[in-house]
């Protein structure tokens, strides 16, 4: 497989093409969008918290490229049900693997996300695919 | 045809044009980021350490007055180059955006008090912007910002009309790295000194494209950078008009710049040499004499008529193509093509030309500004050099309906 198509795999387009648990987030400002303006990306994310301190719904509003739409809704998923320090320890190990900081084999146990495996021969898009895991260790409780 | 010359002639001259990108042949058509060198700026470069590497200015033996003499000689080539009146007026930089933070620095120094405006356009690229906005800071001056037109071009009298009687210098991009618009910095360069203010001009984008003479177009200072008209990177000029850069203080203090150092002070250099502190870039100097040659070797007039040629066939096709939009539609203009495809990503689009060998810039190529206006968060920019040809016009196209049906 070409590094091209290791970067776009059929997950990653899929989550593209019909992202989940998006939604019109209108009560959230523009001025609380997170951000990459390299790229122009913007994106908000809302969290609802459930019964027993765990993340039950998990929306994003966003516009940007096929990686990083595609990261913030696998993100979503990935994150429900998760108590807030299990979610921020998943999106610490993430950032971390992406960038090169922690061996990219933890992907491997990460579910869907192993799809980002592809994105170490591209440094450039990290930035893309972690705008999400940023917003998400911002907006979680107790930040 | 490039005048006498095939075109598949020249491109034997770059020798990084025959690169394969993933099995395909690359078409590189990124050139408003940088040019591709050719074979004689390479060999300039190599001979010069081989033969000739010392130190410049002080040193006494041979190679030491060689190095000075093929560094001076540069100097007067460029001088020659922009068509500067002497070789007094070229002082050497790292490039369009030190020359252009020397000028902000030094010149604002002195040239801007509290309440003067300093007139910018909303197509300067963040190198003629960020500059004034720290001049700016210092001084307690303000920016002002001649507005693009919606076909990407400044309406100069209306520019006439809304003059501030407080504006001492315009700084005006000759050719944008977006819209691909030439502006009128002649016309823009006689509004300005009518009402006593200075113009620079960031001449980065069309010193590649068609010859430029700083005393017709009568600017105060006029900056470019080496590494996008086929010279070596880290490379550049400013050329400044000689009272204008005489009345000047120093920029950067070191060695070179000074005449006589005590411990307490110091007095300066002529010039150009008062601008220079430190050991120069002789390579790159070498290197962008080197570029100017094969440039007049060329001829601009060729280089003009082909890029003409392309340029035609670039607007027409990518015009005529499925889900593209272009942006800048300028009467006046050189090969630089700005463009979004359907609601697709830049970034996408890019990186699926990439696949095709298909070198291009995706982003808001630091014009963040003008992007905001344009109301785009980033375009696709596919610019072209006398070295391309059709068929890589026609293989973009092409590749651009392949990435429209991948991303579909």
């Amino acid at each position: 497989m070409s590094a091209f198509d290791e970067l776009y795999q059929e997950i990653i387009m899929d989550h593209y093409r019909t992202p989940r648990n998006t939604a019109r987030l209108d009560h959230i400002p523009q001025t609380l969008a997170h951000e990459n303006p390299t790229c122009g990306d913007s994106l908000k994310l809302e969290v609802v918290m459930g019964d027993g301190e765990k993340l039950e719904r998990v929306r994003f509003e966003g516009k940007g490229c096929a990686i990083s739409t595609a990261s913030a809704s696998l993100m979503t998923e990935q994150v429900r049900g998760l108590s807030v320090a299990e979610a921020r320890k998943l999106a610490g190990s993430f950032i971390r693997a992406l960038r090169g900081e922690e061996p990219v084999d933890v992907l491997d146990g990460m579910g869907d996300l192993v799809a980002f495996k592809g994105l170490s021969s591209f440094p450039v898009r990290v930035k893309c695919a972690t705008l999400a895991w940023h917003a998400l260790l911002v907006t979680l409780p107790g930040n | 045809m490039m005048g006498p010359r095939t075109v598949e002639d020249v491109r034997r001259d770059f020798p990084l044009l025959t690169r394969r990108i993933g099995g395909e042949a690359l078409a590189y058509l990124d050139n408003a980021a940088t040019s591709q060198k050719p074979r004689e700026v390479l060999d300039a470069i190599r001979v010069y350490y081989e033969l000739s590497n010392a130190n410049v200015h002080r040193a006494l033996h041979t190679l030491g007055e060689e190095a000075t003499a093929a560094f001076e000689e540069a100097r007067k080539k460029v001088q020659r180059f922009l068509n500067a009146e002497k070789p007094a007026e070229i002082v050497f930089t790292r490039g369009t955006t030190e020359a252009i933070n020397l000028v902000a620095s030094a010149w604002g120094a002195q040239g801007l008090k509290e309440g003067d405006v300093v007139l910018l356009t909303e197509m300067e690229h963040h190198s003629n912007l960020v500059p004034w906005q720290l001049a700016c800071a210092r001084s307690g001056s303000r920016l002002r910002f001649i507005p693009v037109e919606a076909n990407g071009t400044l309406d100069l009298p209306k520019l006439e009309r809304s003059w501030d009687p407080r504006t001492r210098l315009v700084a005006v991009t000759h050719m944008s790295n977006v819209l691909g618009t030439i502006n009128d910095v002649k016309a823009i360069a006689g509004l300005a000194h009518r009402r006593d203010a200075l113009v620079l001009v960031d001449g980065a984008q069309s010193v590649p494209h068609f010859p430029v003479d700083v005393q017709d177009i009568d600017c105060d200072f006029f900056a470019f950078s080496s590494h996008k008209m086929c010279g070596p990177m880290g490379m550049g000029a400013l050329y400044g008009k000689e009272r204008l850069l005489d009345a000047m203080p120093p920029w950067m203090g070191g060695g070179e710049m000074i005449r006589a150092v005590w411990p307490e002070k110091s007095t300066w250099n002529d010039l150009p040499w008062k601008f220079e502190a430190g050991t120069p870039n002789v390579e790159g100097a070498v290197g962008l004499g080197a570029a100017i040659d094969y440039l007049h070797g060329l001829e601009f007039r060729t280089i003009a008529a082909w890029e003409e040629e392309l340029s035609r066939h670039a607007l027409q096709s990518l015009g005529a193509a499925n889900g593209v939009t272009l942006y800048g539609d300028s009467p006046r203009r050189g090969p630089v093509f700005s463009f979004t495809l359907g609601s697709l990503h830049a970034h996408d689009v890019a990186q699926f030309l990439d696949r095709e060998g298909i070198a291009v810039r995706a982003g808001h190529h630091c014009a963040q500004p003008l992007m905001r206006k344009l109301g785009v968060p980033a375009t696709v920019r596919a610019s072209l050099s006398f070295y391309n040809t059709f068929s890589e016009i026609d293989r973009l196209v092409a590749a651009l309906d392949g990435a429209l049906r991948f991303y579909a």
